[in-house]
């Protein structure tokens, strides 16, 4: 499958085969994670893998890192077809990988941080700190990264953090670096330096396999990109000057999808949730909402965008009766929630999709119909006289599943063995089906594949036509974007915009999001 | 050395402190000082050693609540391996190796099994009682006392010099040594940065290409040489006999004192000579008649002591943040 096209804005990638991975297959007992996948990668190229969640992408670049060890295949790294043994070797054969989740101790300064694993060190087993700053701050510069040697990663913004991790593979001296999901935390403005920054590496000779699911960027940096759906690849696209989102996106999905929302214009009716001056604090006991203002009529979306850690999670506890309220105040349609807890909140009809499903919207040893009824099993017709009502629960559990269009054996499944957009179907359905007033909506899409993506938002905008008031917080802004009617951008706890969002510039937006206002 | 005063400012300040402190005591009634001061370095002894060995399994994300167990098999050991072969260093050599290999049976249960380390260690100390229980032999000696050595030059220094280097056992200056080479070891060098890696962020390491697995074992098996010439301390040196159960919750104080030390060796060891010096006093007014209590009830003294000293250190210290994980290769969260 040697594609070496002459023509249009790859022309100029011809240069040495610096990856070369042939007939490459990975079973997880029994689900084939990866299919005979050949990919090849040039000097100074970017590739793209694109691919819903579960497509086979970090089974694929962990073979390639030597975190995995393939079934059957090679992967040949410079001509070399010896097995990447683990990632030791992976880093001496000239590959850096950049995980989703940042492979970076928290408490250790940048400098320990870079230096881990490949230490110089004095008298045989001493650290060379000094000589470590000194080459973190020579690495930076060069690359006009402006990190602090003696900065602990723990007080550093997630975009720095990542910064940090990119060094960490340039001082390995990488002739390849792979890039998990690289702007699934960043803001707007932080993707496009970090696109910057991918593409003045690829020009002084480093190769970058990343991979996403955000075509935007595909299309914005990616020479040539590679489609993956159910661990093969199934697309294969070498000059990206005449492709489209939409191509890219059916050929993701495997057929043509909706990408945009059609939903009829809001009518707001009276005010469902008022908050005022409301005041939060984290885990660490520090506040995070500070003075927080914002309605909710009925009958709209209002999107709170903004970049994660900003109080949008305490803000969404708050709210939802699970975090204390320092100040300020919670009403639902005039009834005061300011000290509800989440009982109380719920039968006052707030329907909560909470952020972490796992942690907060599932148990996952129960069975499906009873996690439709986490929240009623105790009401009428689930108990009579304190004794619950399996008829009742099954036949409601039967009714969301068709109706929710949950995929499962059976109802009586346990909800932990559900695929991730299935488990959030299960969340949905028992927050919507009780018809709730306010319907607040964390991340609801996070880690579900575009299908149910496409359903749960249509669920949303149909709970907002039968009447609720809708809170949608999410980290995506092409979902605020797209979903919300009124969007409020939120920013060091507070709102620090609203706008409507037809007609919102999604640039402003994101200044906003970094707090430049 | 100036940099390192200036960011431990209030630690060095306490030290000079208390130093101040025991000085004029001593110079009030050196006598009384004295016995205090050596009484109080010889309770501390075995709980410097034994906090060591918790500082460097959690350190490494283990946690070792198998000490105590350890600890009674080693001391049991090191006192019948003397008075079976009638030799001292038989006795020491069999104390050293059963923490040892106590300490590969915990890693290895834990590290490469995965197994609970928790209940690992709950096994570790119920087979530790049970054994030494039951090949416990009554009206056995020891053929000869350990022997005491007074380092020149340092045991002159008045007071520090003739508690801690005159007349003093190995096992006491190994003590002193361990402490400090393990401060320096995690805070200086190579091993000391991995060793913090995996034990606050595992799968960080192992991109890193460090084989946390390995690094894990080692750690934990070697820091059982520790434990072992803790518990040869216990039944050779301070005392030179054996008895059922003489650990007397040793090892879990040990882990109350490492955490009262924030896992750093320099300030576990002033915690171990603070609950050594407060257990010297207590007994030191009984003798004297000064306060006229049951004796079980002074004995309590360290536990309700390890309670207090662990709600005020509750919330103000930090734990390694991988510690009491398992490593499963490949996961990344």
């Amino acid at each position: 499958m040697s594609t070496q096209t002459a023509t249009g804005a790859t022309a100029a990638k011809s240069g040495e085969v610096l990856l070369d991975i042939v007939g490459l297959s990975k079973t997880f007992g029994k689900v084939a994670a990866n299919k005979d996948i050949t990919v090849q990668v040039r000097r100074g190229e970017i590739v793209a893998l694109l691919g819903e969640n579960g497509a086979g992408k970090s089974t694929l670049v962990n073979q390639i890192f030597g975190l995995i060890t393939p079934d059957i295949g090679t992967i040949s790294i410079k001509g070399d077809a010896t097995p990447v043994k683990d990632p030791k070797d992976a880093i001496a054969r000239g590959i850096g990988m950049v995980h989703q989740h940042f492979q970076l101790v928290p408490v250790m300064t940048v400098a320990e941080n870079i230096v881990l694993g490949h230490e110089t060190v004095r008298g045989g087993a001493f650290l060379d700190l000094a000589g470590a700053r000194a080459m973190v701050r020579e690495l930076s510069d060069r690359h006009g990264f402006a990190v602090d040697p003696d900065a602990e990663v723990d007080d550093l913004p997630v975009g720095t953090q990542q910064r940090v991790e990119i060094l960490k593979a340039l001082s390995r001296k990488v002739d390849l670096l792979i890039l998990d999901e690289p702007t699934a935390v960043l803001t707007p403005q932080e993707t496009d330096e970090l696109l910057g920054v991918m593409k003045d590496l690829a020009a002084s000779g480093t190769s970058i396999v990343f991979i996403t699911h955000k075509l935007r960027e595909v299309l914005a940096v990616a020479d040539r990109v590679y489609v993956l759906r159910h661990g093969a690849v199934v697309g294969e696209v070498d000059d990206l000057t005449h492709t489209t989102t939409t191509d890219l996106a059916t050929m993701m999905v495997g057929r043509s999808v909706v990408l945009s929302i059609d939903k009829p214009p809001a009518t707001p009716g009276d005010v469902v949730l008022a908050v005022t001056d409301l005041h939060v604090k984290d885990d660490r006991n520090l506040e995070a909402v500070r003075g927080f203002n914002l309605e909710v009529r009925a009958g709209e979306i209002v999107g709170v965008a903004g970049v994660e850690g900003n109080g949008q999670r305490e803000l969404v506890e708050a709210l939802a009766g699970m975090r204390k309220v320092v100040a300020g105040s919670i009403t639902l349609a005039g009834q005061d929630l300011t000290r509800a807890n989440p009982h109380q909140t719920h039968h006052a009809g707030v329907g909560h999709i909470p952020e972490d499903r796992e942690k907060h919207g599932l148990v996952a040893a129960y069975s499906i119909a009873d996690n439709l009824v986490l929240n009623e099993y105790d009401q009428e017709p689930f108990a009579k006289s304190g004794l619950r009502q399996f008829g009742a629960v099954r036949e409601n559990a039967v009714k969301l599943r068709d109706e929710f269009d949950i995929r499962s054996a059976g109802v009586e499944q346990s909800a932990g063995s559900l695929s991730g957009g299935n488990k959030q179907k299960v969340v949905v359905a028992r927050e919507m089906s009780f018809g709730p007033r306010l319907l607040m909506a964390a991340q609801p899409t996070r880690g579900v594949d575009v299908g149910s993506i496409e359903f749960i938002h249509r669920r949303i905008v149909e709970a907002r036509d039968a009447g609720a008031g809708v809170l949608l917080v999410s980290a995506e802004l092409d979902e605020v974007l797209s979903l919300s009617d009124r969007i409020a951008v939120i920013h060091g706890g507070q709102v620090v915009a609203e706008m409507p969002a037809k007609g919102a510039d999604r640039a402003q937006i994101g200044r906003l999001m970094a707090g430049d206002h | 050395m100036g940099a390192w005063v200036a960011r431990n400012k209030w630690s060095v300040t306490l030290a000079a402190i208390v130093l101040v402190a025991a000085y004029i005591f001593y110079a009030l009634s050196s006598g009384t000082a004295l016995s205090m001061y050596k009484y109080a370095w010889s309770y501390a002894v075995p709980l410097v050693l034994c906090a060591l060995v918790g500082v460097v399994g959690e350190r490494s994300g283990v946690v070792n609540i198998g000490i105590e167990g350890q600890l009674l098999v080693s001391a049991f050991a090191g006192f019948f391996g003397a008075a079976y072969s009638g030799s001292l260093l038989v006795g020491m050599l069999s104390g050293i190796g059963c923490g040892l290999i106590l300490g590969g049976f915990l890693a290895w249960t834990t590290v490469k099994w995965q197994m609970d380390q928790i209940i690992a260690g709950v096994v570790l100390n119920i087979v530790a009682t049970g054994i030494t229980s039951f090949y416990y032999k009554p009206g056995q000696v020891l053929p000869a006392l350990m022997p005491h050595v007074s380092i020149p030059g340092l045991s002159s220094i008045p007071l520090i010099g003739e508690v801690f280097f005159k007349g003093t056992g190995v096992i006491a200056l190994v003590a002193i040594v361990a402490v400090v080479v393990i401060h320096i070891g995690l805070f200086r060098t190579r091993w000391g940065l991995r060793t913090r890696a995996i034990g606050e962020y595992p799968s960080a390491a192992d991109t890193a290409g460090i084989n946390v697995i390995r690094m894990r074992l080692v750690n934990v098996t070697l820091a059982g040489v520790l434990a072992g010439l803790a518990g040869v301390y216990l039944s050779m040196d301070s005392t030179s006999s054996f008895e059922r159960g003489m650990s007397a919750g040793r090892g879990f104080l040990a882990l109350a004192i490492m955490i009262f030390g924030a896992w750093r060796p320099l300030r576990a060891a002033a915690a171990a000579l603070f609950f050594g010096f407060v257990t010297a006093t207590a007994s030191q007014l009984q003798t004297e008649q000064i306060i006229n209590v049951a004796p079980q009830l002074v004995g309590t003294l360290p536990y309700v002591m390890t309670l207090v000293v662990l709600a005020v250190a509750a919330g103000k210290v930090r734990a390694p943040g991988a510690v009491g994980q398992p490593f499963v290769k490949g996961d990344k969260s």
